[in-house]
């Protein structure tokens, strides 16, 4: 076990390495931040003394190794637009951001898995025809379609919710809507699948056959091992809660990561790019390791040390 | 119709057929289950034989339909609500399956799989629940049965997790186990401890037991009576003892002709020409008649019914084979499959 969160452990710090290299390597090579911030018309000796003063004009693998060596001491750099600590900068955005990816995720889990399951249990119904073309629809439709859509319904047409802004909670209604209708598709499309599977499965038959009740044999026996698939995909969903909101934000004028990334992206405000990338690395490995743990307590078969 | 009079027979299956998405695979089963009595049913994989009692049991998928007549002490059950089958299932009825490893739950203990049988039936919980399921994995031969309750499936042999889903079977102390080729995927030394733990746990209970097998070796150890089915049909039925040594059916013979004997001059065996038909596309007469050197064009034509014989057996065939005169019997079954 001490072995198996070592590994983990090792490989999720790689990825992160990985993600913060090619996030650095990828901003530096593709545009200067000092044309972007002072403007095509400013003087060649300002835009020098602007790349000295931020290390710019050092060699890409001396600005590599000093960044690195900031970040291992707590250090994530300062805005070179608000002049303000990046890391302060991101996390000022962060509850904005979680204020329409978590209840996005609950509607999605609330909604999705007994629509999936719903549709298995009553296979080539009426309704599980209509849960399927409704996922499908659900997922294929991208969000900046779906958020216009609604805000097309909801807010020119009915009039009755705001298009933009982060005023009162109405504001979050639509965001939160476009944001969670891929992931209730995904999730009802898993959900269905993998429980299709296992009520095949010669155990549900025994469990049957002891006399259960239907709900008992649904819930306690098939459900638990349906499980993992589904796992896999919520924890993706889990990962995805800082980042996952870039489109939904921007169409709906949402104060959170996502519009603050897109900001810095274009004005070449490395540090806050780099940081948020972190974040966002972090978040995807640590509910990674969170499902790797989650199989192990769903699946005993997964425990044993033969499986590692 | 509905007279519910108390009959020697435990259960009575009146005329049961069943159909998969119009294909009809049983065509109108009749059988008694009498108390206490070690039923075995034969014929090859598709016949039936297990269809028989997952109908019975109402466990066959949705699109199965299912007609006719099974009774449970006089009481109806094909037809009857799902909360009457549900007590049916395992406390008076109880099934095991063929491959014993993939019947059980994988993420759920074994302990747990056990006691919940008990709960439902005996309403026994907590402590309670537990010294009995270990007395019932003790039972079955569990050594250990006390460090191994909280294990899974995936922690026993396919001997063991057999002899797991008959103490689950055992736990609603039914009056009937159906077990369906419960030996099957098992070692040909593990089959042999199963079916002494069978022929022991029916001795000791008392209950019935409806034993599915394509083996006739281990249907003889166990069974007295055995039922024969082909496509759908029993095409005979009577005691071990007047099968086993003067089969009339052409299909029982055959099943007899294609066991290999270990003493005596060695013989080739004789198999049974072709395959068995697709229910789609059944014969119209006898289903048997392609595949069977006695055929005439009246077999072809019309199909035989199960019919009494004077020597106590049931027979549907236009032209069996003559019963052996004693004496002269040419023995078509090895000594050790009678014991």
């Amino acid at each position: 076990m001490i072995r198996f969160v070592l590994v983990r452990v090792m490989r999720a710090v790689i990825t992160i390495l990985a993600v913060m290299t090619f996030a650095f390597v990828v901003l530096r090579m593709s545009g200067d931040p000092a044309e972007v911030m002072l403007g095509p018309d400013v003087p060649q000796n300002v835009i020098e003394a602007f790349r000295k003063s931020w290390g710019l004009d050092q060699p890409l693998w001396i600005q590599y190794l000093a960044y690195l060596k900031s970040i291992f001491t707590g250090d994530f750099g300062v805005s070179m637009r608000d002049k303000a600590p990046a890391l302060q900068l991101v996390l000022e955005r962060v509850p904005a951001t979680l204020q329409l990816t978590v209840p996005a995720l609950i509607l999605k889990l609330l909604i999705g898995i007994p629509a999936g399951v719903y549709a298995a249990l009553h296979r080539q119904s009426f309704a599980d025809r209509g849960v399927i073309l409704l996922a499908i629809l659900g997922f294929t439709i991208p969000s900046f379609v779906m958020g216009l859509v609604l805000v097309l319904i909801f807010s020119v047409t009915l009039g009755v919710l705001p298009s933009g802004g982060q005023e009162t909670w109405l504001h979050g209604i639509l965001p939160t809507l476009t944001m969670s209708v891929g992931g209730v598709g995904i999730l009802a499309r898993f959900s269905r699948s993998a429980m299709i599977e296992v009520m095949g499965q010669p155990y549900i038959r025994t469990a049957s056959a002891k006399g259960l009740k239907w709900r008992d044999v649904v819930w306690g026996h098939a459900l638990p091992n349906a499980a993992v698939p589904i796992v896999t995909i919520v924890g993706f969903m889990v990962g995805s809660l800082i980042a996952g909101a870039v489109v939904v934000e921007s169409i709906f004028s949402w104060p959170g990561i996502g519009r603050l990334l897109i900001v810095s992206v274009s004005n070449r405000d490395l540090a806050v790019v780099q940081c948020i990338l972190l974040i966002v690395a972090g978040t995807m490995v640590v509910s990674n390791l969170a499902v790797d743990l989650l199989y192990g307590w769903l699946d005993p078969r997964l425990r044993s040390p033969a499986s590692h | 119709m509905a007279m519910t009079v108390a009959t020697a027979n435990l259960v009575e299956l009146r005329n049961l057929k069943v159909a998969f998405d119009g294909v009809r695979v049983l065509h109108g089963i009749d059988l008694d289950v009498a108390r206490g009595e070690a039923l075995g049913l034969v014929g090859e994989s598709g016949c039936g034989k297990s269809v028989t009692w997952l109908a019975a049991l109402g466990l066959l998928p949705g699109k199965a339909s299912v007609t006719g007549s099974v009774r449970l002490e006089g009481r109806e059950l094909c037809g009857s609500p799902r909360s009457t089958l549900e007590q049916v299932r395992g406390g008076r009825i109880a099934m095991i399956f063929q491959d014993p490893s993939s019947s059980l739950n994988p993420v759920l203990s074994i302990g747990r799989q056990i006691t919940e049988a008990l709960a439902i039936h005996r309403g026994l919980r907590g402590e309670a629940a537990k010294t009995e399921a270990l007395r019932l994995m003790d039972m079955v031969g569990i050594p250990d049965a006390r460090r191994r309750f909280d294990l899974y499936t995936h922690e026993f042999s396919g001997g063991q997790c057999q002899r797991l889903m008959i103490a689950m079977a055992l736990a609603g102390e039914p009056d009937l186990l159906i077990a369906d080729e419960p030996t099957t995927a098992l070692d040909a030394t593990i089959q042999a401890q199963i079916l002494d733990l069978l022929i022991r746990l029916q001795a000791e209970t008392g209950m019935a037991l409806v034993f599915i097998s394509h083996d006739l070796g281990a249907v003889s150890q166990v069974c007295e009576r055995v039922c024969v089915m082909y496509a759908g049909r029993i095409v005979e039925e009577g005691s071990v003892a007047q099968l086993f040594s003067s089969p009339r059916h052409p299909y029982t013979r055959g099943l007899f002709d294609a066991i290999p004997r270990i003493e005596g001059p060695r013989k080739r065996l004789i198999p049974i020409p072709g395959t068995v038909p697709n229910p789609k596309t059944l014969p119209k007469g006898c289903a048997f008649a392609p595949r069977c050197s006695r055929t005439t064009a009246f077999c072809e034509t019309s199909p035989p019914s199960l019919l009494p014989q004077k020597d106590g057996r049931k027979l549907a065939c236009a032209h069996p084979i003559e019963l052996a005169v004693a004496g002269k019997t040419e023995r078509r079954v090895p000594e050790d499959l009678l014991q």
